[in-house]
């Protein structure tokens, strides 16, 4: 049982590397070792998970034998476990997408794709299940690196837009990297539990100080938070549709874990309230965020670039919750990085089915699409309802419990921009909608794609549906989620 | 002042090299040149690190007792292994960055950061 914490990106490490050898000889084999060891990865996530709800009690590791502080430490609580399993799952759910899609859009250039994809999880699941804050950074530019190889074999300007976010990601690195250092030789350690147990003395050293707001700097551009959202939508918009459908469901979202690690178990409770002013500062960037999202948004034609723009407004109620810095938001905000990664990814895998049967990505051509793709559509139309935020979708419970803490701060700026983000995103998504459902295929385009479009193969439409159905599961569930798993997670904020 | 910038003139340096390298990379149109500010950049990191780690009168963390056996007498190799590490994965980054580059050359025939978004435009 102790060896779960390590053996999750252990197992993806392993399989990235045999997957590259495997897919030597063909792609379709190497895709079956990726796949595989996604599930296995998934399924020691859920172990993990089951484990550690039911005893309470984290999943320690220590590498090589080294006990902390001298070892890398690994280690799987309440949060790491619900992190994890969400990451991995998604994972396993583009894995079975991918292979049509990638077949349409990046022909021949798949055999990379499983290894870098592998790579890109395994990275992820690390950054959660670390204890040692120097080695989050060298997984998160694990996950970075294969990012930006998987987000630029997109269209043709993916590379120039990847190259800002290049740029962009190796100065939020660096940012971090000097936080640590920092950190380091204050404190004397790198490991989470401990600095933990050492930095109540020293929250007046200035050096702390300063490691604290290069961290969180270098972790909100990361996240594309407003006003470091720029080179997002780019990105977003030019990659492979099971790329976007794996990055932006969980990539800013680990960001965004990683600032609530350090916020909770790092710096000593208050740090972020009292000394510093970081926690206040991440909630006015969210609102902006938020507001600035969707409003963006509701300007855009491509589907694509509708769902990136929507993803800076997401993104950025999870950083709100953080700024609330009360129990109920810090809920709210975590409940949403699990319902935001399920409908997220669900549209974006959506909008892959439909560049698959027609070509198309503007919403413009989207016409008659709800009789000609019903299942699809269908889909769309869950996940759209839960970006709205309407009951019994997962959206509308993050979003009531955001509101809450909203009360809870007593700020009222906050719970109105929450409410006035979705009316707006209420406004770019109907405007599919009634697209796809109340407007008849184009005349002239009688023996057009539109026409001809149907559901995509099952391979396609099976892992939309899957999300789509987790969408409406994670809302009904809620309360156990957030009984069994989040209220252990916001215990030191205190009640 | 002076004993300011005497006690804190590797940070001044640290810091210095940050927004050279910074400024190359936001300011400077030419993609190669960007390239050079984000691998100075992140020399200024590496810089920061060592100066942390820097220590007279100690030896390498190798235990030979002629050299002494208090903890002082050695230099603590973790900042070191950190800024092996740190380039480790900072050649990964310059990597895909000049693979990134190449490709946007081939496809636009230039590296000039204006004129390849004015082309990204036009296509758009």
């Amino acid at each position: 049982m102790s060896q779960i914490p390590v053996l999750v990106p252990a197992v993806l490490l392993l399989t990235a590397l045999v997957s590259l050898l495997v897919g030597l000889k063909g792609q379709r084999a190497g895709h079956a070792v990726a796949l595989a060891g996604a599930v296995a990865a998934f399924l020691l996530s859920a172990i993990g998970l089951r484990e550690v709800v039911s005893t309470g009690e984290a999943l320690h590791y220590a590498m090589g034998g080294w006990m902390p502080p001298l070892g890398i430490a690994f280690v799987m609580d309440h949060l790491a476990a619900y992190m994890t399993t969400l990451i991995t799952f998604l994972g396993v759910v583009v894995l079975i997408y991918a292979p049509r899609s990638f077949g349409h859009e990046i022909a021949g250039r798949e055999g990379f794709a499983w290894p870098t994809m592998v790579l890109l999880v395994a990275g992820l699941s690390g950054m959660c299940l670390t204890g040692d804050i120097f080695n989050l950074y060298v997984f998160l530019e694990i996950s970075a690196l294969s990012a930006y190889a998987l987000l630029a074999v997109g269209d043709r300007a993916a590379p120039v837009a990847v190259f800002r976010y290049l740029l962009a990601g190796a100065v939020a690195g660096g940012f971090y990297l000097i936080g640590v250092a920092f950190l380091y030789f204050t404190a004397g350690t790198l490991n989470m539990a401990d600095l933990y147990a050492r930095l109540p003395e020293l929250v007046e050293n200035q050096a702390v100080v300063t490691a604290s707001v290069f961290i969180v700097l270098g972790l909100a551009l990361k996240m594309a938070l407003f006003p470091f959202h720029f080179w997002l939508p780019d990105v977003y918009t030019n990659a492979p549709s099971a790329v976007a459908g794996l990055v932006a469901p969980v990539m800013t979202k680990v960001a965004a874990y990683a600032i609530i690690r350090i916020f909770l178990d790092v710096f000593p409770p208050g740090f972020f309230t009292e000394v510093v002013p970081v926690a206040s500062t991440i909630g006015w960037m969210s609102a902006a965020g938020i507001l600035y999202g969707s409003i963006l948004a509701v300007a855009q034609q491509d589907l694509r670039r509708m769902l990136a723009y929507s993803s800076v407004s997401q993104v950025a109620y999870v950083g709100i919750g953080i700024g609330m810095a009360n129990p109920v938001g810090l809920i709210g905000g975590l409940l949403h990085i699990m319902n935001h990664a399920l409908m997220k990814g669900c549209l974006f895998l959506v909008g892959g089915a439909i560049r698959y049967r027609t070509g198309r990505t503007r919403i413009a051509d989207f016409a008659g699409l709800g009789r000609t793709m019903p299942w699809t559509m269908a889909a769309f139309t869950v996940g759209a309802l839960a970006m709205i935020g309407i009951p019994p979708t997962a959206g509308f419970f993050s979003k009531w419990y955001l509101l809450l803490g909203a009360l809870e701060a007593g700020n009222g700026w906050w719970f109105a921009v929450i409410v006035a983000s979705s009316l707006l995103t209420a406004v770019y998504f109907f405007r599919v909608l009634e697209r796809i459902y109340r407007e008849e295929p184009p005349e002239a385009a009688d023996d057009g794609p539109e026409r001809r479009a149907t559901d995509p193969p099952a391979s396609m439409l099976g892992p939309i549906l899957v999300l789509a159905a987790g969408v409406l599961v994670a809302g009904v569930m809620n309360v156990v989620i957030v009984r069994a798993v989040l209220e252990h997670v916001v215990a030191p904020l205190g009640s | 002042m002076s004993e300011v910038v005497a006690g804190y003139y590797p940070y001044v340096m640290v810091g210095l090299l940050l927004l050279i390298g910074f400024h190359g990379m936001a300011v400077k149109r030419n993609y190669m040149k960007k390239i050079i500010g984000l691998t100075i950049f992140q020399t200024a990191i590496y810089l920061l690190f060592i100066q942390g780690a820097a220590k007279s009168g100690a030896t390498i963390p190798v235990r030979a007792t002629e050299f002494g056996t208090a903890a002082a007498d050695y230099i603590n190799p973790l900042p070191q292994v950190i800024v092996l590490t740190a380039i480790v994965v900072g050649v990964a980054i310059t990597g895909v960055a000049l693979a990134l580059m190449l490709q946007i050359h081939r496809r636009y025939g230039s590296l000039d950061e204006e004129a390849i978004l004015k082309q990204v435009g036009e296509e758009a």
